[in-house]
C-alpha cells in the first residue's frame, strides 16, 4: 500500500507515491537523489542526517516521510545561493570544521538553526546546541570554531574570524 | 519495520475510534525508533499532529495547561512558562538534544512513561493533571510503573495541567551519551505543601516523603543534612549500580533546594 506525499523540498514542490514507512531521510536520498544528507547510526542518535522541517532541525531517519506531508524541507543542498556557499558552509571550510566529512551535513544543518535562534551564542551555548551531533574524528575544536566565527559573519561583525 | 497503516485524523473522535487498532504517533521519538528495532510493530499508525485539540500552552491563574502535542522546545521557548514555572521550561530545554526536543512531546513522553524520562518527576512534583479524552488523571495515580501508566488502551492524553508552584527547580545527573537522566530531582513548594520527586534512579518516578518532611519544616539545604536513600530496587546498568544512584539523590536533592532558593 502507497500514500502520496506532498512537501517542499528546498524550494521545490515534490510529491511522490511512498509505503508510509518510508524514512523522510530514503525519501530524500532514494527518492529525490538528494545523497548530501547523511545516515550515520539510524538510531536517532548521531545527527548525521539533520534537516530542517519547516524551519525546525530533525534528525530525519527519525520522522516518517509521510509526517512531512504539506512541510517545507531543507536539506544540505538546500543552503548555497548557486556557487555561493552559506556562511556556516563557508566557515567550515575556513576553519577546517571538519576531518573525514561524513557529520558535516548534519553538523551544518543544526548550526544554522542553533544560529538562527540564538545569533551571538557564547562557546557552551555553540557546544550545547550541537549535543545532538556526533563527530568522531575532530574532537569538535574547529566545529565550535567554525560556529562561532558564522555567527560573527551572520551578525556583520568584521572584527571577526 | 513491518508495514503498517497510516492515519492522520482531523478531530479527536475520529483518532479514538481508530485506536482499537492502532497506536498514537506523536513525534515519533520513541515509537519510531522502537518499531526500527522491532520492538514494537503496530498495524496501524494514528498520527495526532493534526489534532489542533492537542496543541498549544494556556496559563491560567494559578496552572499552565500545555496540550499533549506541544514540542519539548515549545515548552523550554514559552514566555508563559518560563515566567510561571521556570523549572518546567528549563526541564524541557535540557530533555535529549535540540533535535528530540524539536519533535519530542509532552504526551508522548508521560504516555512512553521512561524511568529516565525527565516530565513524569515534573508531574509529580507539582502536583500536575493529565487530562485524557475520558477523564481527569491526578499525577500521583498516572505513574504506575515502569513504562506503565494508569492509562487505559486507546485513552488519549490530550493536555496536562501544572499548577504553578511558590518555588521549584530541577536537576538531574544526566547520562552523557543521551541526556536522559540517570537521576533527576524535581523539588517544588506547592499549594499543598512541599513535593520531591525522583526520576531515573527506579522503575518509575517516585515521591520522597522523608524529603517532603525535612523541607516543609524548612525550605533550606541545610534540612537535607544527613540524609540518604537504600538503592534497594534501584536501576542498575552500564551508566551505574544501584548504590550509585543512591548516593546521587541527595545530591542532586540539595542541588534543586539551592536552584529554587536562587530565583
Ligand atoms: C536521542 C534521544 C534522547 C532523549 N533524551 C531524553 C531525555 O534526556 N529526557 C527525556 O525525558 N526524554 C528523552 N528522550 C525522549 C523524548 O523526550 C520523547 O519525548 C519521547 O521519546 C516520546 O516521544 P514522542 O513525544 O515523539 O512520542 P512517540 O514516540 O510518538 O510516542 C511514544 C508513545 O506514547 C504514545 N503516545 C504519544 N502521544 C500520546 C497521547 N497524546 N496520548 C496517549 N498516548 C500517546 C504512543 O502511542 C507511543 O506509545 C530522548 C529521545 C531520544 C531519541
Amino acid at each position: 500500500m502507497t500514500v502520496e506525499v506532498s512537501l517542499q523540498v528546498n524550494g521545490k514542490a515534490v510529491s511522490a507515491a511512498v509505503d508510509p514507512r518510508t524514512l523522510l531521510v530514503e525519501l530524500l536520498r532514494q527518492h529525490l537523489k538528494l545523497t548530501g544528507t547523511h545516515v550515520g547510526c539510524d538510531t536517532s542518535q548521531c545527527g548525521a542526517c539533520v534537516v530542517h522541517v519547516d524551519g525546525c532541525a530533525v534528525k530525519s531517519c527519525t520522522m516518517l516521510a509521510v509526517q512531512a506531508e504539506g512541510s517545507s524541507v531543507t536539506t544540505i543542498e538546500g543552503l548555497a545561493q548557486g556557487s555561493t556557499l552559506h556562511p556556516v558552509q563557508e566557515a567550515f571550510r575556513e576553519c577546517h570544521g571538519l576531518q573525514c566529512g561524513f557529520c558535516t551535513p548534519g553538523m551544518i544543518m543544526s548550526a544554522v538553526d542553533l544560529l538562527q535562534r540564538n545569533p551571538n551564542p557564547t562557546e557552551p551555548e555553540i557546544r550545547h546546541g550541537l549535543e545532538g551531533n556526533i563527530c568522531r574524528c575532530t574532537g569538535y575544536q574547529n566545529i565550535v570554531r567554525a560556529v562561532a566565527t558564522a555567527a560573527a559573519k551572520l551578525r556583520g561583525d568584521t572584527a571577526a574570524a | 519495520m513491518h508495514p503498517f497503516e497510516y492515519l492522520r485524523p482531523r478531530d479527536l473522535a475520529a483518532a479514538v475510534g481508530e485506536s482499537a487498532t492502532g497506536n498514537y504517533l506523536a513525534g515519533g521519538m520513541t515509537l519510531l525508533p522502537s518499531m526500527k528495532l522491532r520492538l514494537t510493530s503496530p498495524d496501524k499508525l494514528i498520527d495526532l499532529s493534526g489534532l489542533k485539540d492537542l496543541t498549544g500552552i494556556q496559563a491560567e491563574s494559578a496552572a499552565v495547561v500545555i496540550g499533549a502535542m506541544t514540542r519539548h522546545a515549545e515548552v523550554a521557548a514559552s514566555a508563559e512558562v518560563r515566567r510561571l514555572i521556570p523549572a518546567l521550561a528549563e526541564l524541557a530545554g535540557g530533555i535529549g538534544d535540540p533535535l528530540v526536543r524539536n519533535r519530542g512531546t509532552l504526551g508522548g513522553s508521560l504516555a512512553n512513561n521512561d524511568p529516565a524520562a525527565d516530565y513524569p518527576g515534573a508531574l509529580l512534583a507539582l502536583g500536575g493533571t493529565v487530562v485524557t479524552d475520558r477523564r481527569d488523571i491526578a499525577g500521583d495515580d498516572f505513574i504506575t510503573g515502569m513504562f506503565s501508566t494508569a492509562l487505559e488502551p486507546g485513552e488519549l492524553i490530550v493536555r496536562v495541567k501544572f499548577p504553578v508552584a511558590r518555588r521549584a527547580a530541577y536537576v538531574k545527573f544526566p547520562s552523557p551519551a543521551s541526556r536522559y537522566a540517570m537521576v533527576g530531582v524535581f523539588v517544588a513548594e506547592t499549594a499543598a505543601g512541599v513535593r520531591v520527586a525522583v526520576t531515573g534512579a527506579a522503575a518509575c518516578a517516585f515521591r520522597l516523603t522523608a524529603f517532603e518532611d525535612a523541607l516543609q519544616k524548612s525550605f533550606a539545604v541545610e534540612s537535607l543534612a544527613g540524609l540518604t536513600v537504600s538503592g534497594d530496587g534501584y536501576n542498575q546498568d552500564l551508566h551505574g549500580s544501584a548504590d550509585y544512584r543512591a548516593s546521587l539523590v541527595p545530591v542532586m536533592a540539595k542541588r534543586a533546594v539551592a536552584a529554587a532558593l536562587a530565583r
